[in-house]
């Protein structure tokens, strides 16, 4: 296994597919880029598959390419960890629609142009598909699913679609629909993004100049959904940006303003706007139940799997009755569900920052589960 | 259920632990850290789910690998199935809950038969105290004063009974501890600090 090219950091295969998507088109082929961390047993019995966020990717544990900032879960993955390269054969792929290596709008269509808005409209559940045939090619056939925010619903389509192949799963600041507000936020990204004139419809990538400033107004506006208004206050009140007075103009007189900023600015040199649709829109058409006769229990109906759910109690992105919904759709299918709201003063970003009781329930949860 | 699996477990928790049927399904409701869980599981191989209300609870519960949800008794038992359980247990918590008639409905609705300890405030040492001191009785086993207690529906053995009787349901098993001891159902109103029943509709 230690010359074995499928595995390591930085990896990408692309597959022939096709890829039936939701929307009803078909990807062929279909490009993964992923990273393993650690080697898979003899049994093939303890991969465990971490699902990333809107603008995560597949860098979890290791240095990204662009920012050079460390992985983006490495308080929950690594040496002593509770999902530990030395134990598990970790798997993080970079989702459908992304920007990150795998098959999105920035990539060449069949023509040599990249796809742009010719991509199509994907769904979470594409995106568990692809990940299902990038696990079939590096032999992994049951596997415990972890991750957080759009990597959770990941793990309830994971578990919903696949419920022989997913033993355990962990869903962290979760939901298993997006609700008005969720969609409404997102809308406010999306136009931003539209309007921006160097947007053109989506055709940029040749221009070399890409809509940088709708791209930058939607993380902005999404980055404070991410956050509580108490972490906010604390971190920054109403204190005034590197200056003794109001400027009484309309630069960042203020250090929320000044933050926002560096935080749109930072982002659009590792982003894609287009992405930023495809992805979001995957993430409004969500709604479990919907896919299982309206009623989320049927998503769960004779599962195996073992479930535990953990939110914030300051997350309002999505909040903890989202988990609780399904929670009690667990328990009304008989399904083994733990659950436990966690106390953060950091808002839905607690799951990404030092939580050490996050850390204890996931650890023995996993271990748990043979893990 | 050999003792070695008991020992550590409250004296109430223990009586529940024997009785339960190797293999069951049980709810533990207000299951705390997952003690009366973990031994079920380890020893008789119950599948065993649990609810608590405290954050730090449920994660010691999680922690040690049990499937436990965190929520209220008042609310959130209406979300499981009916007869989804062998057994429901609700040991020490039917006094801290709002309306302990309903969670007793609810308790036969989820499990076939349920477990259900408390404090007996009709033991002979709260009387005593009510009667000689005037005050809140404050025991080893009601350690709280009345300010600051989660007690909020004291009841005696024989309150229990009359309700029982009231709502029709059949007792099979009642344990009654004096300390941790075993002690007779011979005027147990007056004689025992805590009482564990198994009943069913």
């Amino acid at each position: 296994m230690e010359h074995d090219e499928r595995f390591g950091h930085a990896r990408s295969v692309t597959l022939p597919g096709p890829l039936a998507l939701d929307g009803g088109q078909a990807l062929a082929p279909v490009t993964i880029a992923y990273e393993t961390y650690g080697t898979l047993n003899a049994d093939a019995s303890n991969a465990i598959l971490i699902c990333h966020a809107l603008t995560g990717d597949q860098h979890v544990a290791s240095v990204h390419p662009v920012t050079g900032k460390p992985g983006w879960w490495i308080r929950m993955v690594g040496e002593g960890k509770p999902i530990d390269p030395a134990r598990h054969f970790i798997v993080c792929a970079n989702v459908l629609g992304s920007c990150v290596g795998s098959s999105g709008p920035a990539m060449a269509a069949a023509d040599g142009n990249p796809y742009a808005m010719r991509f199509p409209v994907i769904t979470i559940r594409d995106m568990v598909r692809a990940q299902a045939m990038l696990l079939d090619h590096l032999g992994v056939r049951e596997l415990t699913a972890v991750g957080g925010s759009m990597g959770g619903m990941q793990v309830l389509e994971w578990a919903a679609t696949y419920p022989d192949r997913v033993k355990s799963a962990v869903i962290i600041a979760s939901a298993a629909r997006h609700s008005a507000q969720n969609i409404a936020f997102h809308e406010v990204g999306r136009q931003a993004i539209m309007a921006d004139p160097k947007w053109r419809g989506g055709d940029y990538y040749q221009s070399n100049d890409a809509p940088a400033d709708g791209l930058a107004v939607a993380r902005m506006a999404a980055h404070i959904t991410y956050l509580s208004e108490d972490g906010l206050t604390e971190k920054f009140g109403r204190r005034l940006q590197a200056r003794d007075a109001k400027g009484f103009g309309f630069d960042a007189d203020f250090q929320v303003e000044s933050y926002l900023r560096h935080q749109g600015l930072s982002f659009v040199d590792r982003f894609d706007a287009n992405s930023y649709l495809y992805i979001t829109r995957a993430m409004d058409y969500f709604d479990l139940a919907e896919e299982h006769g309206g009623l989320l229990a049927n998503a769960f109906r004779a599962s195996a799997t073992r479930f535990c759910l953990v939110s914030f109690d300051t997350d309002w992105l999505y909040p903890t009755r989202e988990s609780r919904a399904i929670v009690q759709a667990l328990n009304a299918a008989g399904a083994a569900a733990s659950f436990v709201e966690l106390s953060s003063p950091y808002g839905h970003d607690a799951f990404l920052l030092e939580a050490p009781e996050l850390n204890r329930v996931v650890d023995g949860f996993l271990r748990a589960g043979g893990l | 259920m050999n003792d070695q699996a008991l020992l550590g477990l409250r004296p109430d928790l223990r009586i529940i632990a024997d009785h339960v049927a190797p293999g069951a399904r049980a709810l533990d409701i207000g299951c705390g850290d997952g003690a009366l869980m973990a031994a079920l599981r380890d020893h008789a191989r119950v599948d065993a789910r649990g609810i608590e209300i405290d954050a730090a609870n449920v994660a010691s519960a999680v922690a040690r690998g049990l499937s436990v949800v965190q929520g209220d008794a008042d609310i959130d038992l209406a979300g499981y199935p009916s007869n989804a359980f062998d057994y429901a247990i609700l040991s020490q918590t039917l006094q801290t809950t709002r309306a302990p008639d309903k969670v007793l409905d609810e308790l036969l609705r989820i499990g076939r038969k349920a477990f259900v300890s408390f404090p007996n405030f009709a033991y002979w040492r709260m009387r005593m105290a009510l009667l000689w001191g005037g005050r809140m009785p404050v025991t080893k086993a009601l350690a709280e004063s009345w300010y600051a207690t989660p007690n909020i529906h004291h009841l005696t053995i024989d309150d229990f009974r009359a309700l029982l009787k009231e709502r029709g349901i059949v007792t099979e098993g009642a344990w009654f501890l004096n300390g941790d001891k075993l002690t007779s159902a011979w005027a147990a109103n007056f004689r025992a600090e805590h009482a564990v029943f198994l009943i069913r509709r």
